[in-house]
């Protein structure tokens, strides 16, 4: 969707003037309100993806569901599944407002061309995967949304504020079963040890290429839609993350982490970017599992979507007219 | 438009209003598919509320909301907003009285 074979049309230079302005005086563009068919189509891309992310995200969770191993973590577990569910729908309804359809919004995640988070193409291998993703996956998520709580899109911004609010339980909880483990036997240790060893790069992936790679960064910059670099972000997840490592005596898997005094940051070493490439072009550990669970559950439900139209449909006649 | 699935884009769409406790107004939350107000409700309540944010839901269906438009929106709203002497600033109290 980034590479257009056709050149756009060039915007009318004084709605263009009028749309810079807006954005400098920090106003929020709404639905209804002119904008540049790149920032129609750039948003269209990064709230889709956002969204798909948050869908197929109940996935590797929703693994462990039934091996949860008390009621507690059990009822916590399904709460979190069902809140990714509501995110989803969240950012959907805000995509739809920039004039793409639902259906064709699932359509591009299923059957066609549309990206959704590399993180989620990793398997869940041990329980203590489970408190690794809400802190640091979910830990991830929270820093890149809290930006967006204030992007200049009206709809986006709303739909992260409502999910900022959520998904701070998703890191507590993550991070609550992982200080469990850290505390339990030498087996339970070494299960959040190994869990974190396997989650830890994936997880500074999240934030995407580096700044001077990123393809997308600078027009999502320019237009307030990100308003920190991905390394910037990436650096505050790092810093913030590794006190909190420490505090439960769990090492992260980077020899080279080391504190530099002059920034006040904790430095990573180079990021196997090789990796991320193979995963979100489709060949990480779980892609094809991933799109296979999402379009057979889709393929699965149509039943009960016709049932419900086909309902409403039969309701409706006697009245004579369709809501 | 190559859709696979044309069901579920036959389910039109619905603005939803919650009311949080406390006897605050009917807020807009978002959107929701469904083919009819009924399922419209069950959605919603499973979309927007699931940590006690609402006493009440309306859900409306998108078309039937008339919207003022975004180019018109200086003139449009001029009239409320060249009159100061509708907020109380405008006016000026004698020295010495503190509480008004």
């Amino acid at each position: 969707m980034t590479t257009d074979p056709k050149t756009p049309a060039p915007e009318d230079p004084a709605k263009m003037a009028e749309f810079d302005t807006r954005l400098a005086r920090d106003e929020t563009i709404e639905p209804k309100d002119w904008m540049p068919e790149k920032y129609r189509k750039q948003l269209t891309r990064m709230m889709s993806q956002h969204a798909h992310s948050e869908v197929v995200g109940m996935l590797p969770e929703g693994n462990w569901i039934t091996r949860a191993p008390s009621l507690r973590r059990k009822m916590v577990l399904l709460a979190k599944v069902q809140d990714e569910g509501g995110h989803g729908l969240y950012i959907y309804c805000g995509a739809e407002t920039l004039g793409i359809d639902r259906a064709e919004l699932i359509d591009q995640y299923l059957y066609g061309t549309a990206k959704y988070s590399s993180i989620f193409n990793y398997p869940t291998l041990a329980w203590a995967d489970i408190g690794v993703i809400g802190w640091l996956v979910d830990g991830a998520a929270i820093v890149n949304q809290t930006m967006l709580a204030r992007a200049s899109y009206g709809p986006y911004a709303r739909a992260m504020i409502r999910i900022c609010k959520e998904e701070n339980f998703h890191k507590r909880q993550g991070y609550e079963l992982c200080a469990t483990l850290a505390r339990g036997t030498p087996a339970q240790r070494a299960m959040v040890q190994d869990a974190v060893n396997r989650w830890w790069w994936p997880s500074l992936m999240m934030f995407g290429p580096h700044d001077g790679d990123s393809p997308n960064s600078g027009d999502l910059l320019k237009w307030k839609v990100k308003l920190k670099s991905n390394d910037d972000l990436r650096q505050r997840f790092v810093n913030l993350t590794v006190p909190q490592a420490k505090a439960i005596e769990i090492t992260l898997p980077d020899p080279d982490l080391r504190y530099d005094e002059a920034s006040g940051n904790w430095l990573i070493g180079p990021i196997d970017w090789a990796e991320f490439k193979q995963v979100i072009s489709g060949n990480g550990p779980c892609n094809h599992e991933r799109l296979a669970a999402r379009r057979a559950a889709h393929e699965e439900g149509r039943w009960v979507r016709e049932a419900a139209a086909a309902y409403a449909a039969k309701r409706s006649e006697p009245a004579g007219q369709a809501a | 438009m190559a859709t696979t699935d044309t069901s579920a884009s036959e389910w039109p769409l619905w603005e939803v209003f919650t009311q949080p406790p406390g006897g605050k107004p009917h807020e807009h939350a978002g959107s929701v598919h469904a083919p009819d107000a009924e399922i419209a409700l069950q959605n919603a309540r499973d979309v927007y509320t699931r940590r006690g944010e609402a006493v009440s839901i309306w859900v409306v269906p998108s078309v039937l909301i008339s919207a003022s438009a975004p180019g018109d929106a200086g003139p449009w709203f001029d009239p409320g907003n060249d009159k100061p002497y509708r907020h109380p600033q405008f006016y000026k109290t004698p020295r010495g009285v503190k509480v008004f």
